[in-house]
């Protein structure tokens, strides 16, 4: 029994210890908001937090999950109050199929939590490792600068 | 999705893993999976047992005293590019590993572990002297990083060991280069890589090490390069008899061609930077 926090509820999951963390969130805890994109860990579609740190759930085993916290986007919102992230989002339009959409607000979300006045610099640096094909970068880094805010 | 039936041990102590190790001499190990994940979800790897030492006590994290640098083998590239203690080229060198969901994962020992030829931080490695501490239930010992990779994705590690940790030194007189050539300028897989040292005395080169990666099926230094450089003040004509050191090969990266005319010109301009910053 893998023991571990999913958006501040403990669960307990019976897996064989190299399902990947992704299949265990999508197919067993029916949280289908983490993607998968690529598979190998090009694209961060699956990006979720893992005790504060952001990393792709394809490439984790369910066995190093656990005893962690986790973090996927649908842990965002509080209720249905949106992030300031998801909220600049839609704003922006920084999404369009919405795909990658994902991967980019939990990204974000870890970015602002341990850097809360990034540079635009330091944010496409953290965005490097999550791929969009359609929006394009440029609403999606403006769309980070809203989601801080300006004071 | 391959998900693996293989049953996984986890070691939590340094003394589980090595006893595990001893007793599972066969299973593949996991630290950060970044690399192992992909072999397995692809097909490429048969998991039969699995040793996991992520998050093992006492493997991670670095510690720095006037001896010198240790760096625990599960320290990830994002611990690496943030430490003060690690030197410029070092922190570079993380930077270049993957995007950030990668560095946060991987890991430093992996990297030396896996020996892929193309294993961005191996010829930095080389360049700094090195050396892996690895230890089994037998002992513990340290094997120089020279003596590190025997060939093609093979290590000096024996079946019940496990590196524990990397051991550098840092010199003020010492200028640490590296460099990673890709298709772009990150999230590449290296077609090359350049770790280089150069110990600089009034003037004089009394130190040389320059190692490439992804050139033959272990990283290399080149000897008869670094020979050249000593004794005298900074020469790029160095770099003209790196064509004849090296053997690199047609793969779908980039053509032996190329990758020994890179070489030669990375090189040349990292000597040709240092001889102007004399």
């Amino acid at each position: 029994m893998i023991q571990f926090t999913v958006n501040g509820q403990p669960i307990s999951v019976e897996a064989r210890p190299m399902t990947r963390l992704i299949d265990v969130l999508r197919e067993e805890l029916r949280l289908t908001g983490t993607k998968e994109g690529c598979g190998e860990g090009e694209c961060g579609a699956c990006t979720v937090i893992i005790d504060g740190i952001p990393v792709n759930s394809c490439l984790i085993p369910i066995v190093q999950a656990q005893n962690t916290v986790i973090t996927t986007v649908e842990g965002i919102a509080v209720d249905d109050n949106l992030d300031p992230i998801q909220k600049a989002f839609v704003d922006f339009g920084a999404a369009q199929c919405g795909i990658c959409t994902p991967g980019f607000i939990v990204t974000a979300k870890a970015l602002l939590d341990n850097n809360p006045k990034p540079t635009r610099r330091e944010i496409r640096e953290a965005l490097a490792g999550n791929l969009c094909r359609c929006t394009g970068y440029q609403k999606i880094v403006d769309a980070v600068v809203q989601g801080m805010g300006s004071d | 999705m391959h998900t693996s039936n293989a049953p996984v041990w986890t070691a939590n102590t340094i003394d589980e893993a090595l006893r595990l190790r001893a007793e599972h001499p066969d299973a593949t190990i996991i630290a950060g999976g970044t690399d192992l994940m992909v072999f397995v979800e692809g097909g490429a790897v048969q998991l039969i047992e699995v040793l996991n030492i992520w998050g093992c006590e006492g493997m991670s994290g670095i510690e720095a005293n006037e001896k010198g640098i240790r760096i625990g083998a599960l320290t990830t590239w994002a611990e690496i590019a943030r430490h003060p203690s690690m030197p410029d080229a070092l922190r570079e060198c993380a930077n270049t590993v993957g995007a950030a969901q990668i560095q946060n994962r991987g890991t430093v020992g992996g990297n030396i572990v896996n020996a892929s030829p193309a294993g961005d931080s191996l010829p930095l490695w080389l360049a700094l002297d090195a050396e892996m501490e690895v230890a089994s239930i037998r002992g513990s010992r340290r094997i120089k990083a020279s003596d590190f990779w025997v060939g093609y994705r093979k290590t000096a590690l024996e079946a019940d060991e496990l590196l524990l940790a990397i051991h550098i030194q840092t010199d003020v007189r010492d200028r640490l280069y590296y460099r990673k050539v890709g298709t772009r300028m990150a999230q590449a897989i290296s077609k090359v890589m350049l770790g280089g040292r150069l110990r600089i005395e009034n003037g004089i080169v009394t130190e040389a090490r320059v190692a490439l990666g992804s050139v033959a099926a272990t990283p290399i230094r080149l000897m008869t390069v670094e020979s050249s450089l000593i004794g005298k003040a900074i020469d790029s004509a160095a770099a003209d008899l790196v064509a004849q050191e090296i053997t690199p090969i047609d793969d779908i990266r980039s053509t032996a061609e190329y990758r020994t005319s890179v070489a030669t010109r990375i090189i040349r301009s990292w000597l040709e930077s240092e001889a102007g910053q004399q």
